[in-house]
């Protein structure tokens, strides 16, 4: 048996068991795909009429490009959104099945089991926003992959946030339990409106732009409109994000660490379940 | 049913398989468990009984690490469970009506997921094993949340079973079991802890179950324990026929002193290694 501090076979383990959940479920794997679509096909419409409206007679230039940025605005929230689910729900999964004492009282390592929920979000991630992206090439003309190196700083970002969100959100579950399982699907949208996903920080009252600036997808949405608008590769922006995704990212850890010894105190790892 | 084989091999230099030293659980003010001092030697099965809120399952909890003492230390194979319990997790397993499996995976797919969490070699094999041993074959590739509570508790114990844990925790492990079937899973785990020498702590509320299962017999009340010795032993000095007798004797607080009008020591101080 292994006795390695991080086995790479017991993450492949726990991919392995979400693996049969998703395969074994088509209305989960319809379910990854349907909001996003219905998110993408909202927008779409709604850039495709403040595009019209510009070029028939309203204000130019800024509106006009600004709505352009829309769509791409909606995809990249989709992956902060999806990753974050994607994070959380494979965690609830142990939760609802009760299954979490069983996983502690393996020889699972919890930074084993934060990884396989990372790459489950990688995994949800992939099936759910990646397919979108063809659809939005397809009716809306809009080409997220043409982004290119920018985009994969985008996601870089996103992704480290969403799984720092992830792991907060799962270790305060771990500790208190499923009555706060809304908190899975509601706590992103209290980044929304700071993270300007649709409008510029600078729209922001200027005692909340440093609020903002604190949070890393702001930089990527600041650099996604850099690139659609000016044709600019913010790099400059992506690097900051990055270091403080970096800060996000350790701390989270820590919390989920925290919470689980927390849990363990109070006696509730054993009794986890509906 | 096949003979079962096994290959597990304890090693020798540990005393104990489980050693409890002073343990203690508060919860807001209130101890759960209570100082609690127990060895339970290397291939021996303990009995643990008490009534609801006596203890068992946080004692349990902390001998599996998944609940941290507030004082005191619980010693599973020399490892303390609050600090080092990832050092013997490989070689220890538990069966509780606490837990479940995810349901929506067959049992196949639940024992494969274990048998890789516990790093089998062999886990096509171990788990065919098992089907054979547990009469798994006919559910196998049904979804675990299909199942009868009763089937649900065999492949629990498949579960428990699967990486030849040398201790191995066990929670009302024949609860809804009909009894031909709890009967068949009492020879297995006899066979087991023979086999291998399997370190076993039992709890259960079938006295009949502990009797012939344990060599020693540990009831619990308040969190602290108050009978130590082996079935025998407790009828004898609390004076009745039947082991379910000392438990209601312990349970309404008539023990100690019919166990005293009998000239008796005092149950809380008999027993080998256990302190109240």
């Amino acid at each position: 048996m292994s006795r390695l501090a991080f086995s790479p076979a017991r993450v492949g383990a726990m991919v392995a068991r979400y693996s049969y959940l998703l395969r074994g479920s088509w209305p989960r794997l319809l379910d990854l795909m349907y909001w996003p679509t219905v998110q993408l096909v909202t927008w779409g419409f709604i850039q495709r009429f403040v595009g019209g409206a510009a070029a028939a007679g309203g204000p130019q230039g800024k509106l006009a490009v600004g709505a352009g940025t829309l769509i791409g605005a909606v995809m990249l929230w989709d992956v902060l959104f999806r990753g974050q689910l994607g994070f959380s729900l494979s965690f609830l999964e142990e939760m609802h099945s009760r299954n979490v004492g069983n996983l502690f009282m393996s020889p699972l390592r919890p930074l084993e089991f934060v990884a396989s929920l990372m790459v489950m979000s990688l995994v949800r991630l992939a099936l759910g926003v990646v397919p979108v992206t063809g659809l939005a090439v397809l009716f809306f003309g809009f080409n997220l992959w043409g982004l290119g190196l920018a985009l994969g700083f985008f996601f870089a970002n996103l992704l480290l946030t969403s799984w720092s969100v992830g792991l907060v959100v799962s270790g305060f579950l771990l500790r208190h339990g499923l009555g706060a399982e809304e908190l899975a699907w509601s706590f992103m949208f209290l980044l929304l409106p700071l993270c300007c996903v649709y409008y510029p920080v600078a729209v922001l009252p200027g005692w909340l732009q440093p609020v903002s600036w604190a949070l890393p997808p702001t930089y990527v949405f600041e650099g996604l409109r850099a690139v659609l608008n000016d044709g600019v590769v913010r790099t400059d922006l992506m690097v900051e994000a990055l270091a403080i995704n970096a800060c996000l990212f350790a701390a989270a850890t820590l919390a989920f660490l925290w919470f689980l010894r927390a849990s363990r105190a109070a006696g509730t790892l054993l009794q986890m379940g509906e | 049913m096949r003979r079962i084989v096994y290959t597990g091999r304890m090693p020798a230099a540990l005393p104990h398989a489980i050693a409890l030293r002073a343990l203690t659980k508060v919860y807001r003010g209130r101890p759960a468990v209570d100082g609690l001092s127990l060895d339970i030697p290397r291939g021996t099965v303990c009995g643990l009984l008490g009534g609801n809120g006596a203890g068992k399952t946080t004692t349990i909890g902390m001998i599996m690490g998944l609940i941290l003492p507030s004082s005191g230390q619980a010693l599973v194979l020399g490892a303390d469970m609050a600090t080092d319990r990832h050092r013997v997790l490989g070689r220890m397993n538990f069966e509780s009506p606490y837990v479940d499996m995810p349901h929506r995976l067959t049992v196949r797919q639940n024992l494969d997921v274990f048998a890789r969490l516990y790093g089998l070699a062999d886990r096509r094999a171990r788990i065919a094993e098992l089907a054979a041993d547990l009469a798994l074959g006919d559910f196998m590739d049904r979804p675990a949340g299909a199942l009868s509570a009763g089937q649900k508790t065999r492949v629990a114990l498949a579960k428990a079973l699967l990486n030849r844990p040398d201790v191995l925790l066990l929670d009302e492990p024949t609860a809804s079991l009909d009894p031909d079937t709890a009967d068949w899973v009492r020879g297995l785990i006899e066979a087991d802890r023979r086999a291998r020498g399997t370190s076993i702590l039992l709890a259960s509320h079938n006295m009949a179950e502990v009797e012939r299962l344990c060599d020693r017999v540990v009831v619990m009340k308040t969190g602290r324990i108050v009978a130590d010795g082996t079935s025998r032993d407790l009828k004898a000095r609390f004076g009745r026929g039947t082991l379910e007798e000392v438990f209601l004797d312990v349970a309404r607080g008539t023990g100690e002193a019919r166990a005293d009008a009998a000239g008796e020591a005092r149950p809380a101080a008999a027993g080998d290694g256990a302190t109240a």
